[in-house]
């Protein structure tokens, strides 16, 4: 796919990263290139099973700034293949994250807050390019995806405490009702907001201790593969999370009919791609949330971590 | 049982992680300051009865002076959009956790109890609450008590000695996640860890006036409660103090919750899991050298496993380890001081007089320090005070029963109600018993199991209000 | 109970045949087994976690790393096994640190039962060390009953001092409990040697297979009832092998049972006890379960391979000040 198989020695983004870096260097004549150092350029991986993996295809696509149209780097482009081994690690996964107490995971994912935090400057930059903001913009998407991941950290020992309660069940029987997670959940992150709206989709998710495999948004997957780094530098355990970088469609359509998927996020579909999606999970019955215009930041209420949900209810005879 | 082969070496953990200054002032708008008269108290270690250090004694001037400082930061604070207050409060657990190791050498070094208990319980606790309550506050509408609800003002708040930093955390961590501002007291017998985390509290950055510490004594503390300029008064401590708080209250506009007395049954039925039985009742009693509101301390076994019970259980008491709490083998330490001392002392003695068989394990206690070796009263009845009176120290009363039904009454027949235990192999005889006790808390097949998410706190003369979990949140909220 | 006797002893046999009634039939067994206490699977693990929580140090330390090292059973159960690997075996048993005479040596070597002879070859007369075999099919037990006896017989014959069998699972898992019972017994009649002496019998359970504790339990009040010597945890092939809990729940056992019985009976977790650090833990919970009665070879031993250079590691720190390296304990 990728047309230019070199990288330009003076590309735009060895300059961007200097002046983010260093401030005041022009860079564009000769003269000045000799003196500048040369950037060194980060090569975007998958994220699955806690391993940064290239696709098996072996594939890429270009990336381009939002704006200028500049290549700012190729992404893996992930084959059904990849989706596949992405739905194994994240089944793999499940006993394990599910099984941990609400506290850990509470504890793992505000870690991943504190992990993002120390990259803020890294994810400013990926998200301004990405999505055409300006640098002011970016760093707000980007503290309000920190902000957003704290509030998910805060719900996963509370969730049960709002959603789950005892039931007065007319007879001799204690009955409670409490949320359990549903399995694996596919995720395809929103196309227009790169860093906050995937974590906004992502995080419920995990939350309520269930496992993802995320396809990243397909024109601006930067962020996203970066997040996998913030991931992997937690203590989120190996995949928990995995992240996909490719054209949405071609990863979309074998995850909805997948039969060890448990439940679909629509977010990232576009209207047509979304009915097709849909009628294909209807084959193992997954639970779907449809794509439906979003305020990334507005307060998110409580509806992602319920759609993942599952309500067990437990009856018990009580006498001596 | 005979131990002369293995003897386990000292094992003392390191007090010199915890940096002592000779003397600490009050906690008051962000500064630490003298008293407004000068007053100084010494801190001791219960174990050695060496003074730890000095401290500002608070008075009523002090009082004053903290609950001002308090309203002052109040309306910003309430203001605070909750997902900063939450993140003031994940930093401060962050930073507990960090501290975690310095501040159990403080605990056990100024309360006494073993340092394996502050460090695998009390700490893990403290910063485990502090985690829960930060998510809280930008959640707060979604808590049950309205859309919006709001925070009451001012805690006026007053705590104990058995679990100092732990009982701190319960007050403050839901306290300022509602969007309330905090003055304190910690016991004048533990005044250490709230002055370290007042420290804390300066290194998370949290605003002045926020979170203000008064030691002093039961002086200082029915000033803070009577102070017009607090809103809301939340007490741990004994059912006598309580009952004068809930007078001293009456007419006022002041939302009180009351953390009082136990005297709590711990029901063994004959098909109980019996080695996990006796961990549970040996932990039921004998944690936190039986200074817990919660203790087990009537153990009522059904007759038909009385003898198999206390056999075993008597074996168990022997492994029991009491001396150094700073020694990580040590599994009872200090009494917490020379008054608590007397009044267990006075207490068993009661017991023998009235007849009760007492029995203690072969133990040498040091000759310096409050030590008393943990006692186990047989032959006691409904009549004895052994079985009546709240002992707080490490002393178990056995009492039997023959039938669920004799069992739910004696359980029940005492003034306090703040916990129970159930031991049976019978899923529906627990659900049956637990429905039937006139108690807060009720745990089965297991004892003394604390949790953040998890609400704690008495009926009858237990106290009322209760602290912990998503109920925990209502006892600060205008709701 | 008086006073009690060993279960490898004269006296067992007539302390057993007390509870005959209960062995009389297979209902009259499993209303037994089913009668015994129940164990909460939570309160167990947090007590056995407690007692891992001791912090051993100095002369305690050094008192448990030898005392850890004269129970170990060094152990070799490899289909690779040659004469020349269990020669190699016996004499690290026997002098385990060369560089120091003062190092006990380990309790038993343990081997298939073709490396017997080799074993007792190797260990000459009186080194104190015994020749243990595993038999009855081991690992897997999944044989005949004529082939497990057989099996044993022919270790004893070579020369092993102790047996250790593996308990049919298949039948206990299905509530055949008089067939395990039956099978121990038998295997324990195959261990007396010509001249009338007997070896001494191990049984192991698998308790990674029983899967519950009180399957544990039950097992263990079996196999003491029909005659074991030891009860061991397990062979060491399965993923879960000892485990504090499940060794503490033994320790139970054989406390309860010479409380009721009045007959004394070894415990021997096998597999995964790597580090010196566990090995000390266990040694914690046999003192604080059992006391001094149980603190010896006799009484208590550890099926261990990796243990022992790691042990003799911990032993040389203790004396030098300094850490040891894999450089300067011997492989096997």
């Amino acid at each position: 796919m990728s047309e230019k198989s070199e990288r330009p020695e003076n590309s735009e983004r060895s300059e961007r990263s200097e002046k983010d870096g260093k401030a005041e260097r022009t860079g564009k004549s000769g003269m000045a290139e000799q003196q500048a150092r040369l950037a060194v350029f980060k090569t975007y991986k998958l994220y699955v099973g806690g391993k940064f993996p290239r696709s098996e295809s072996g594939r890429v696509y270009e990336v381009t700034d939002s704006k200028s149209g500049q290549w700012l780097a190729n992404a893996p482009l992930a084959s059904r293949k990849d989706a596949r081994d992405a739905v194994v690690a994240a089944r793999k996964a499940v006993a394990g994250w599910s099984g941990a107490t609400a506290y850990n995971r509470g504890q793992v994912l505000y870690r991943v807050a504190e992990m993002l935090e120390g990259r803020r400057e890294q994810f400013v930059r990926e998200v301004a390019e990405a999505e055409g903001l300006s640098k002011a913009r970016a760093a707000a998407a980007v503290d309000a995806a920190v902000d957003r991941w704290v509030w998910y950290a805060g719900w996963t020992d509370k969730i049960a405490q709002v959603v789950g309660g005892a039931n007065p069940v007319a007879g001799p029987f204690f009955n409670l009702s409490t949320p359990e997670p549903t399995g694996v959940v596919a995720v395809l992150a929103p196309q227009e907001s790169s860093l906050l709206g995937l974590v906004s989709v992502l995080a419920p998710v995990i939350a309520t201790g269930n496992t993802a495999v995320v396809v990243a948004s397909q024109r601006a997957p930067l962020p996203a593969l970066s997040f996998g780094e913030v991931l992997a530098s937690s203590d989120v355990p190996s995949g928990v999370v995995n992240v996909l970088s490719g054209r949405t469609a071609e990863l979309a359509a074998p995850l909805a009919a997948h039969g060890d998927v448990n439940a679909l996020d629509l977010a990232g579909a576009d209207a047509d791609l979304a009915v097709e999606l849909e009628a294909a999970a209807a084959d193992t019955l997954k639970r779907v949330r449809r794509p439906a215009a979003e305020d990334w930041a507005a307060e998110p209420g409580t509806s992602r971590l319920t759609a993942w949900l599952e309500t067990k209810t437990v009856w018990h005879p009580i006498g001596v | 049982m005979a131990n002369n082969l293995f003897p386990y070496a000292p094992a003392p953990e390191s007090r010199a992680i915890v940096d002592l200054a000779p003397s600490y002032g009050l906690f008051i708008d962000g500064e630490f300051a003298d008293a407004a008269d000068g007053t100084v108290f010494k801190t001791v270690s219960p174990a050695t009865e060496e003074v730890l250090a000095e401290v500002a004694r608070a008075g009523e001037a002090d009082v004053d002076r903290a609950v001002r400082a308090a309203r002052r930061a109040f309306p910003g604070w309430a203001a605070l959009p909750g997902a900063e207050r939450g993140k003031y409060l994940f930093r401060i657990a962050r930073i507990l956790q960090e501290r975690a190791r310095e501040l159990a050498v403080l605990e056990t070094l100024d309360n006494g109890k073993p340092i394996r208990e502050t460090r695998d319980v009390d700490l893990p606790l403290v910063a485990a609450h502090f985690f829960y309550y930060a998510g809280w506050a930008d959640k707060l509408g979604y808590a049950g008590f309205g859309p919006a609800p709001r925070p009451l003002g001012v805690a006026g708040q007053v705590i104990p000695w058995n679990f100092p930093l732990l009982m701190l955390a319960w007050k403050i961590a839901p306290a300022l996640a509602t969007g309330n501002t905090v003055v304190l007291k910690p016991a004048e017998t533990t005044p250490l860890s709230a002055l370290f985390f007042a420290d804390v509290c300066r290194q998370a950055g949290l605003p002045r006036g926020v979170v203000n510490i008064l030691p002093g004594y039961g002086d200082a503390g029915a000033a803070l409660v009577a102070h017009e300029g607090v809103d809301k008064v939340a007490f741990t401590g004994s059912t006598e103090v309580g009952r004068a708080i809930a007078r001293s209250v009456a007419g006022t506009g002041k939302k009180v919750t009351l953390e009082l007395g136990g005297k709590a049954a711990n029901i063994v039925f004959d098909d109980a899991p019996i080695d996990q039985a006796v961990e549970g009742i040996v932990n039921g009693i004998f944690f936190n050298q039986g200074h817990v509101c919660c203790a087990g301390s009537r153990l009522l076994v059904q007759e038909s496993v009385q003898d198999e019970l206390l056999e075993s259980l008597k074996r168990r008491m022997g492994q029991l380890r009491v001396g150094d709490p700073l020694d990580k083998n040590t599994d009872i330490g200090a009494i917490n001081s020379a008054e608590q001392l007397a009044r267990i002392t006075a207490l068993a003695e009661a017991g023998e007089a009235e007849g009760a068989r007492r029995w203690s394990p072969a133990c040498e206690l040091p000759s310096a320090g409050y030590w008393f070796a943990p006692t186990l009263f047989t032959g006691v009845t409904q009549a004895h005070r052994v079985a009546r009176e709240e002992i707080f120290g490490p002393v178990l009363s056995v009492l039997t029963f023959r039938t669920p039904a004799e069992a739910v009454e004696k359980a029940n027949n005492t003034p306090y109600g703040l916990s129970a235990g159930i031991w049976t192999e019978k899923g529906s005889r627990i659900l049956s018993m637990a429905n039937k006790l006139r108690a807060g808390v009720v745990w089965a097949n297991t004892f003394n199991k604390f949790d953040p998410t998890s609400p704690f706190g008495g009926y009858k003369e237990s106290g009322y209000g209760r602290e912990g979990g998503r109920h925990g949140l209502e006892a600060y909220l205008d709701v | 109970m008086s006073s009690s006797v060993p279960a490898y002893g004269p006296d067992a046999p007539g302390r057993l045949a007390a509870l005959a009634d209960v062995t009389a039939s297979d209902a009259a067994l499993r209303r037994f087994l089913h009668g015994l206490p129940g164990v909460d699977a939570v309160g167990l693990e947090a007590r056995a976690a407690g007692l891992g929580t001791r912090s051993i140090k100095t002369t305690a330390k050094a008192y448990a790393i030898d005392l850890a090292i004269s129970m170990i059973d060094l152990t070799t159960l490899e289909g690779a096994d040659t004469f020349g690997k269990v020669r190699a075996l016996c004499a690290k048993g026997l002098r385990p640190d060369p560089t120091d005479p003062g190092t006990p040596h380990v309790a038993a070597i343990c081997v298939y039962p073709d490396m017997v002879a080799t074993a007792r070859e190797a260990l000459g007369e009186g080194s104190g060390i015994n020749v243990a075999s595993v038999a009855t099919a081991f690992p897997a037990g999944r044989t005949a009953l004529p082939v497990k006896l057989a099996d044993t017989a022919d270790a004893v014959a070579a020369g092993a001092d102790e047996i250790d069998m593996v308990i049919d699972r298949g039948a206990f898992l299905s509530g055949r409990y008089m067939e395990v019972f039956e099978e121990i017994r038998a295997v324990k009649q195959a261990c007396v040697r010509a001249d009338g002496t007997v070896a001494h019998l191990k049984v192991i359970f698998e308790n990674g297979e029983l899967a519950t504790y009180d399957n544990i339990r039950r097992c263990s009040w079996l196999a003491m009832l029909a005659g074991a010597d030891f009860i061991k945890t397990s062979t060491g092939k399965v993923a879960v092998n000892a485990t504090p809990p499940n060794t503490l729940l033994m320790l139970e056992a054989v406390r309860d049972f010479r409380d009721a019985v009045g007959v004394q009976v070894g415990v021997k977790p096998a597999g995964g006890i790597r580090t010196s650090k566990d090995a000390i833990k266990y040694l914690v919970m046999v003192n604080e379960t059992l006391g001094d009665d149980w603190l010896s070879p006799e009484w208590f031993r550890f099926g261990a391979s990796s243990l022992l250079n790691d042990l003799l590691m911990q032993r040389q720190k203790l004396s030098t000040g300094r850490y040891s390296g894999p450089d300067y304990v011997t492989v096997d």
